[in-house]
């Protein structure tokens, strides 16, 4: 999993059926020390997080589609949870 | 996923089998301010509507098949879905 932190949104309305009514965020991935990478990545969110959000990314397909319910899907970097605190 | 834009099409007539009647278009990956990035790559369309000039989102690796039909075929990168607008924080 990544740290990363939401910067934005991407709106889209023609999708593959998969992303209809899906929140598409934008996340700049973190160093170790929370400074930007330069990496970023268009997540699907599942916790209701927003720009400014600190977030846990998985960046990996069967652990998304697991967390979605889904057998098969094109869906690969999901947003899992809302960080509070690390360090 | 990441962003990019359509800069052209492919056509290819002998390709491996299950990928006829996929679409191959040419991208330019972008980052989020939408400025170039590496190497343009060639992404299959999984929307069936992207073209030239289009700001697109594209999935990479194992997923980009499993975006279309025949889910176990060749590819690395496809389109799932055309932008309309993205929004960073304060500005657009």
């Amino acid at each position: 999993m990544k740290i990363a932190r939401v910067s934005g949104n991407v709106v889209s309305t023609i999708s593959h059926p998969f992303f209809d009514a899906r929140r598409l965020l934008v996340c700049d991935v973190l160093d170790d020390a929370g400074g930007g990478t330069g990496q970023y990545l268009i997540a699907v969110d599942t916790v209701e997080a927003g720009p400014g959000d600190t977030v846990l990314l998985i960046d990996e397909g069967n652990s998304s589609r697991q967390i979605f319910g889904i057998d098969s899907g094109p869906i690969r970097t999901t947003v899992v949870g809302i960080v509070d605190d690390w360090g | 996923m990441q962003l990019g834009r359509v800069r052209g099409t492919v056509v290819a007539t002998e390709k491996s089998p299950g990928l006829d009647g996929v679409r191959f278009l040419v991208v330019q990956p972008l980052d989020k301010q939408q400025q170039p990035v590496g190497m343009s790559i060639v992404a299959a369309d999984a929307v069936n509507m992207a073209g030239p000039g289009e700001l697109v989102y594209f999935v990479s690796a194992r997923e980009a098949a499993e975006a279309l039909e025949e889910p176990f075929v060749p590819v690395d990168e496809a389109i799932v879905g055309i932008v309309d607008a993205v929004t960073l924080e304060g500005r657009s």
